[in-house]
């Protein structure tokens, strides 16, 4: 017998009832679009979007994302208030971008008392595609590079996230067995990667949604689990070279 | 009117700070709390600040130092009635950290927020100490990316820039002939160590920019330190010893000798009576003390900040903000954008 005790942290006293809706806000800036949406989490049933502002824009990711989450509570009648939980891709990501979700999702469950997941986004982006075959995901990573992370046909990961340049990820791709590919990275370097001499089919899943979001934390999310650090998936090292030798300034 | 608690947030170069000032219905500011997270030591093998690995730092310390910062005051962050935060300028990757935070903040709490100046920061830092500012001064900010003399007419209401570097920071200066001199990163502290036991007129080193035709309160510090290393250089091609102290010594006057100089011809050509040091190089014990003597000698109040409110911190974000509130000023709005660049004439983006 439970009793609505004064004493019982609402947190804990969740625990032990059965668990019925959860509010999810979910972000991603790891990619292009500054995404933000919010969903609703059920443990029976897939999740449902009720909100959500996207924009393609690699530079506006500080300006837009906490007023795009704020329209998409607004849209869905909600507020921040009412969030249960946090979901945000941890990337890869170029990194300027990537940051901005990470600091906001932290900032917001920090002030609200809130849990934030990461996920890498990639995942959400399988989960997304739905392709029900061996899957690659790959992101634009700058640089004429790819981060790419291989899927079982089930959209577990089995490889990756990795970032190689795509000429180097082409050499890979026979022996991974994929028979189809999303994200904005395989479709922008298709024919590099050889997609269609391989057979892979290209998926229209190009970024992270929301639903495949919290998708991809749903189970950690419905068990109250303890969020892992929001540390980032940068994969590369600062670029930062220790200086030589100091210059002469004078002949020798 | 009520106190109202504001919350300040830094994050423009290599050190992540979150500082609650309480601004009382008087207008008076006081601080309840100043928590700092340097990156600095992952930045010294590089001899000098890495922008992605400051960012990387700024991310990774931005919730325990604000956590720190509120169990330092004792309060909460529902008790916060305004978010002021860093806008510019500053690294671009470094501010978008703390930018992005703020909003957060700003939002999960409903209350406003105050997209700030760094540099407006540095001089409202000193009323932390010293109480409001008088209605016209002279602020010289001098630190490792700002060397600028400032005529601050109300802090949150005009501040205009009357001269500054035209090439490297003052700070800057210090890093390099540091470097030079195989000393330490950063190389204000050891320079000021080492030159306690130099003469200061050991070596005639040149005062940038102090020629009859030469902008008056402009500063260089590119060619002194050139004439450094080629002092330095002659010493070893001579196979001579570098006497370390006395270049030190000498390099430090001449830095002294320019930054006082032009700072009190400045405050006496705009009649201002007041003199406020800030930024990091404030902290050298060269400069506040020739200030201090010209100072005197010109009847002009001096105000330096004590070292920690000098380097960049969240405090100074948290008191400029106070000011702005206590002004009345109007809200930043949430899809605020960092301005790496940022004029010193803005105080706040609008």
């Amino acid at each position: 017998m439970f009793h609505l005790d004064a004493d019982v942290k609402s947190s804990r006293f969740r625990h032990a009832v059965p668990l019925t809706t959860v509010l999810v806000l979910a972000l991603d800036t790891a990619t292009p679009a500054v995404t933000a949406g919010v969903v609703d989490l059920t443990p029976d049933s897939p999740p449902r979007l009720l909100a959500q502002r996207v924009t393609l824009d690699a530079k506006a990711h500080g300006e837009l994302l906490t007023p795009h989450l704020l329209r998409a509570l607004a849209e869905a009648g909600r507020s921040l208030a009412d969030v249960d939980a946090i979901v945000v891709g941890a990337g890869p990501g170029p990194f300027t971008g990537l940051r901005v979700g990470l600091a906001t999702a932290g900032a917001l469950g920090q002030a609200l008392d809130r849990p934030a997941y990461p996920v890498p986004t990639p995942d959400a982006i399988a989960l997304d595609a739905h392709s029900g075959v061996p899957l690659l995901v790959a992101t634009d990573a700058r640089r004429r590079e790819v981060y790419w992370a291989a899927y079982d046909a089930a959209g577990h990961r089995t490889g990756g996230p990795h970032v190689e340049r795509p000429a180097d990820l082409a050499e890979k791709l026979s022996s991974l067995g994929l028979a189809a590919a999303a994200g904005e990275g395989a479709r922008i370097y298709a024919d590099v990667l050889g997609l269609a001499g391989l057979g892979v089919t290209l998926l229209d899943a190009a970024h992270p949604t929301p639903v495949g979001l919290v998708r991809a934390a749903a189970r950690e999310v419905l068990a109250r689990a303890e969020p892992a650090p929001l540390t980032p998936l940068y994969l590369r090292r600062p670029d930062a070279v220790e200086p030589a030798a100091r210059k002469r300034v004078t002949r020798a | 009117m009520t106190d109202r608690l504001i919350l300040g947030i830094e994050s423009s170069c290599d050190e992540t700070g979150v500082g609650i000032v309480r601004l009382g219905p008087d207008g008076a500011v006081e601080l309840l709390a100043d928590e700092v997270a340097s990156s600095v030591e992952e930045h010294a093998r590089f001899g000098g600040v890495v922008p992605e690995v400051a960012s990387r730092a700024h991310l990774e310390a931005m919730l325990p130092t604000m956590r720190r910062a509120l169990d330092g005051a004792g309060v909460e962050l529902a008790d916060v009635h305004s978010i002021a935060v860093t806008a510019g300028p500053g690294l671009a990757g470094a501010l978008l950290v703390g930018v992005s935070a703020a909003k957060a903040y700003a939002a999960a709490l409903g209350k406003p927020l105050y997209g700030v100046n760094h540099l407006a920061g540095h001089v409202a830092a000193d009323t932390l100490q010293h109480g409001p500012l008088p209605k016209r001064c002279l602020a010289m900010l001098v630190s490792g990316g700002h060397t600028q003399l400032l005529l601050v007419e109300g802090l949150a209401h005009s501040i205009t820039e009357v001269g500054s570097t035209v090439d490297d920071a003052a700070g800057e200066a210090y890093d390099k002939v540091a470097r030079l001199l195989d000393l330490p990163y950063p190389g204000g502290p050891p320079i000021d160590r080492m030159a306690a036991r130099g003469d200061r007129c050991a070596i005639a080193f040149p005062r940038g920019l102090t020629g009859p035709r030469d902008n008056t309160y402009d500063f260089s510090f590119s060619g002194l330190k050139t004439a450094v290393a080629r002092w330095v250089e002659r010493c070893e091609r001579a196979g001579e010893e570098v006497p370390v102290a006395d270049v030190a010594a000498s390099f430090q006057e001449a830095v002294a000798d320019v930054l006082t100089s032009k700072a009190i011809r400045a405050a006496k050509d705009l009649r201002v009576d007041t003199l406020v040091i800030s930024g990091g190089v404030a902290a050298n014990s060269r400069l506040s003390g020739l200030a201090a003597e010209r100072c005197a000698e010109a009847g002009i109040e001096l105000r330096v900040p004590r070292p920690r409110l000098c380097t960049d911190n969240g405090a100074m974000i948290a008191a400029i903000g106070a000011h702005l509130v206590a002004a009345g000023r109007e809200p930043s709005p949430l899809d605020l954008s960092t301005v790496p660049g940022l004029p010193v004439g803005t105080v706040q983006i609008v």
